[in-house]
């Protein structure tokens, strides 16, 4: 069976999974919970300086599909409202009771040298492994100058990630917002400020929806509402990518990578080890299942691994990072087309109509005799595009066939048709 | 009641709650969570096939989605702009055979969406909700046209008539409108009067008048309604029954099947209805699974239905046989009627054996016996001649164009009356609702010419 153990920020874990700063992380009943559950590690909820936070009641919106199922959530829960010396003693004692677990604290102060370094040196010394910044979160916090107020400025990203160098000697995660134009620019801030690692995404600037009677933003409280963080599966896309863009930039390559966003199965926590994260957070997953679902991230990703030869997550981390480049790298001579597999077909008539009205007009739709529908690629039209494959309700009846020919890798800059390559020549 | 059955149930151990219960709904109908699964199910298919095989195309797809996004009443608005009778075709429509058949999720052989109860959920939902009807009646044309028969075929057609701007005035031969969806359906497919529900919601678009007891005949001829109003749709289904040719086929006991439903669809307590210990319902369509499964629901002990050839051969779809098995009746095939005996009541009946020889249905001389105190007879219906004079017959039926126009100028026909083999609600529905557009083009040319 596969070495499931990792290393992040010089510490160790049994596996690749904790779970994020967040409700789920609040207090000891719960991480005891998920430490009992076979979670890996916690990075505690977000601990700021005294007076702890008051939270409003009402504090999730949901974005479902027309089955119910969860696509994303979105909170306006701000960080721990439990005051910090109960936080901390309880942080003690977890550790104490589960010495092989990774115990993370998570801290957001204003943007002060003296506040972060105080309450960096308080959590230090309640024996976490290392420190993480948060400064991504969108809600309310903001709005008093903390979490992405302070990481939408790489400069006070780089500050802050310095004092809390400065004044601790354990890891030093920067936790990162995705509302931001360039993920780069923070994560090199961070790099900057001496950062081990970096966290993210963090949550998503959202309106979850719209309470039509109420004519307020979800979630309402008394009335009215208020933009909150998004995450669950509909935020993974955007986590790929920018965990793929720190992993590959030539700035940022080899600061250690705790990814985060929409990580719900096995197969999420591989893409992203794959895009060269070196360990996970989960949060949305836990809270709509329970800490329960680890038993299959560890499971299916230790079966993958098996499968694939991989003998520890280093074996593949980072192995999609050389596939990943930018658009003007790809090959502009490939070309594949759709085809239907009439055995697996049921005649439903999606790609068709989605080829015919929205895309390219490749797929010939016939009726015989005997009432048979048959869904026809026409060659000379389909450009390859995937939709059809997409939209199928059944699994592996469309299949993308790669063209052979002997054509070579011809990338954007290089091509013919590129007028800037004309005017270069 | 017939004679010699005059006590109530037999000592079958049903109370009358049982009774009550067993005609419960067959399908149970869905609850808002089982709608969006089985809505879920749906891929939404484009020209779908389900559609195509919907005689009233229905747009099936659009209507499920329409469930899915929350938008029910919506989805009603959908069905009922096809088939106003959406709500009765939801239960009674063998969906098995129509568009349930064409679902494409049984390629992936898997079972297809639940259309019938999907429909029956919008509707029951647009009707639960009252509020005003869905559809305008149109522009007053100042058009009169008669319909004759409040059944299914009549009142789509009168509904159609009214949203096209005629009025009009409906000839209805019963105490009670709704045709078979009243008289002729099985009891459990109907439950809580919802044919007398459905045609209350229908004539809440205006215009339409019924008339009750007045049956055409020697006082309403064709010719009369033609004179008094601008066009005649005939609607009136099959009054008439197939006759077994046998001796003592009068003898108490012996009666019409669709006599037999009628009756049980009409008493308020059905445990009052009377039913023999040793039913025979002879017939292979869906009348005499109808007449043999409330038989046995009735608290018959033997219902013994039987066919004179295979179950092929049947017009009842598989599930309604099947559902006549689940319900303890004992299907025979392969034989026919032979005699019946008894002196004043019906003690028995002989079937001879058949097979087919060369293509034909043959008696092979080998007989049994069926002890029997009720009979009812299923072998099919027929039109009642007497009253339409002046209308050419073909075939037993009313002869009709691809356009439902008669022989007779102005008057048309649909339903059971013109057609052979169909016998289903959503195929009456379907040639009011055409009849209707095509007497609204009769009456413009009319008018122009």
């Amino acid at each position: 069976m596969a070495d499931l153990g990792c290393t992040i920020a010089g510490i160790e874990s049994i596996n690749p999974f904790w779970l994020a700063s967040a409700p789920p992380t609040d207090k000891y009943y719960n991480v005891v919970r998920a430490f009992e559950a076979g979670w890996g590690g916690v990075v505690w909820k977000t601990l700021g300086e005294d007076p702890p936070v008051v939270n409003v009641s009402s504090r999730y919106g949901v974005h479902h599909d027309t089955g119910r199922g969860v696509i994303g959530i979105n909170n306006i829960e701000l960080i721990s409202d439990r005051p910090l010396e109960v936080n901390l003693k309880e942080i003690e004692q977890c550790r104490k009771e589960w010495p092989d677990r990774v115990i993370i604290g998570s801290m957001m102060a204003p943007i002060d040298e003296q506040a972060w370094k105080e309450l960096a040196i308080k959590i230090a010394n309640s024996g976490v492994h290392g420190i993480e910044l948060n400064l991504g979160c969108p809600h309310g916090m903001c709005e008093r100058g903390m979490g992405s107020a302070i990481g939408q400025v790489p400069e006070m990203v780089e500050q802050t990630t310095r004092w809390v160098r400065e004044a601790v000697d354990i890891p030093v995660f920067t936790k990162l917002t995705p509302n931001i134009t360039n993920i780069l620019w923070p994560a090199e801030a961070a790099k900057q400020g001496g950062a081990h690692a970096v966290s993210l995404i963090n949550t998503v600037n959202s309106i979850v929806s719209v309470d039509l009677d109420a004519m307020a933003p979800n979630p309402v409280v008394g009335g009215k509402g208020t933009h909150g963080g998004y995450c669950g599966s509909a935020v993974k896309p955007i986590a790929l990518n920018m965990v793929a863009e720190i992993a590959r930039a030539q700035e940022t390559q080899g600061i250690d990578i705790s990814a985060i966003g929409g990580i719900e199965t096995w197969k999420d926590a591989a893409e992203f080890i794959a895009l060269g994260a070196n360990a996970l957070q989960v949060c949305t997953a836990a809270m709509l299942y329970g800490f329960r679902i680890v038993d299959d991230m560890i499971d299916g990703l230790s079966a993958f691994m098996d499968q694939k030869g991989y003998k520890s997550m280093e074996d593949f981390r980072g192995m999609a990072v050389k596939n990943t480049v930018d658009w003007n790298e790809l090959n502009m001579n490939f070309d594949t087309k759709a085809f239907i597999n009439p055995d697996k077909c049921i005649e439903c008539g999606r790609c068709h109509i989605a080829c015919e009205d929205t895309s390219h007009q490749a797929i010939e739709f016939a009726v015989a005799e005997d009432g048979k529908r048959s869904f026809t690629v026409i060659n000379e039209e389909c450009v390859g595009c995937n939709l059809c494959a997409h939209v199928c309700p059944v699994p592996d009846c469309i299949e993308m066939q790669p063209v052979e020919d002997d054509k070579p890798y011809v990338t954007w800059p290089e091509h013919p048709l590129n007028p800037m390559k004309a005017a270069a020549e | 009641m017939p004679d010699g059955l005059e006590k109530g149930p037999p000592s079958c151990g049903l109370s009358a709650e049982d009774i009550e219960a067993g005609f419960g709904d067959l399908h149970k109908p869905l609850n808002s969570i089982k709608a969006i699964a089985a809505a879920e199910h749906c891929i939404y298919c484009y020209d779908a096939p389900c559609v195509q095989a919907c005689p009233t195309s229905i747009d099936i797809p659009t209507f499920i989605h329409q469930i899915r996004t929350g938008n029910t009443d919506g989805a009603a608005r959908t069905i009922l702009s096809e088939n106003i009778m959406g709500g009765t075709c939801a239960r009674a429509c063998p969906t098995e055979v129509l568009c349930e058949q064409a679902c494409v999720r049984n390629h992936g052989e898997e079972d297809p969406v639940e259309i019938g109860l999907l429909q029956r959920f919008a509707t029951d939902h647009l009707m639960a909700a009252g509020g005003a009807h869905p559809f305008e009646r149109g522009a007053d044309s100042g058009k009169t046209i008669a319909v004759v028969g409040a059944g299914p075929a009549g009142l789509a057609c009168a509904h159609r008539l009214s949203m096209l701007g005629h009025s009009v005035k409906v000839y209805e031969a019963k105490a009670k409108p709704g045709g078979l969806n009243e008289y002729g359906l099985a009891a459990y497919k109907m439950v809580d009067d919802f044919a007398q529900k459905e045609v209350e919601f229908l004539l809440e678009i205006g215009g339409i008048e019924i008339l009750y007891n007045r049956p055409i005949g020697p006082d309403l001829a064709l010719s009369d309604l033609l004179k008094s109003h601008d066009a005649v749709f005939v609607g009136v289904g099959l009054g008439g029954t197939n006759k077994l040719g046998l001796d003592k086929e009068d003898l108490n006991g012996v009666e019409d099947a669709i006599d037999f439903i009628e009756r049980l669809r009409q008493a308020d307590d059905k445990s009052t209805v009377a039913v023999g210990n040793d039913v025979v319902v002879i017939g292979g369509g869906n009348t005499a699974i109808d007449a043999a499964v409330q038989s046995k629901k009735l608290g018959a002990e033997n219902v013994t239905l039987v066919y004179r050839r295979g179950e092929d051969a049947m017009s009842a779809t598989p599930y309604e046989v099947e559902l006549a098995r689940k319900n303890g009746v004992n299907v025979r095939l392969w034989a026919k009627p032979q005699s019946i005996k008894g002196d004043t009541h019906v003690k028995s009946m002989k079937f001879e054996r058949t097979r087919m020889m060369n293509g034909k249905l043959a008696g092979t001389g080998d007989s049994f016996k069926v002890p029997a105190d009720m009979v009812l007879k299923a072998i099919g219906q027929q039109l009642s001649l007497d009253a339409l004079s002046g209308v050419e017959i073909a075939g037993g039926k009313i002869a009709a164009a691809a356009d439902f126009s008669t022989s007779m100028k102005g008057v048309f026909a649909g339903g059971d009356c013109i057609r052979s083999g169909e016998d289903l609600t959503v195929q009456a529905v379907e040639d009011g609702k055409q009849a209707a557009h095509a007497i609204d083009t009769y009456l413009k040319g009319d008018a122009n010419g």
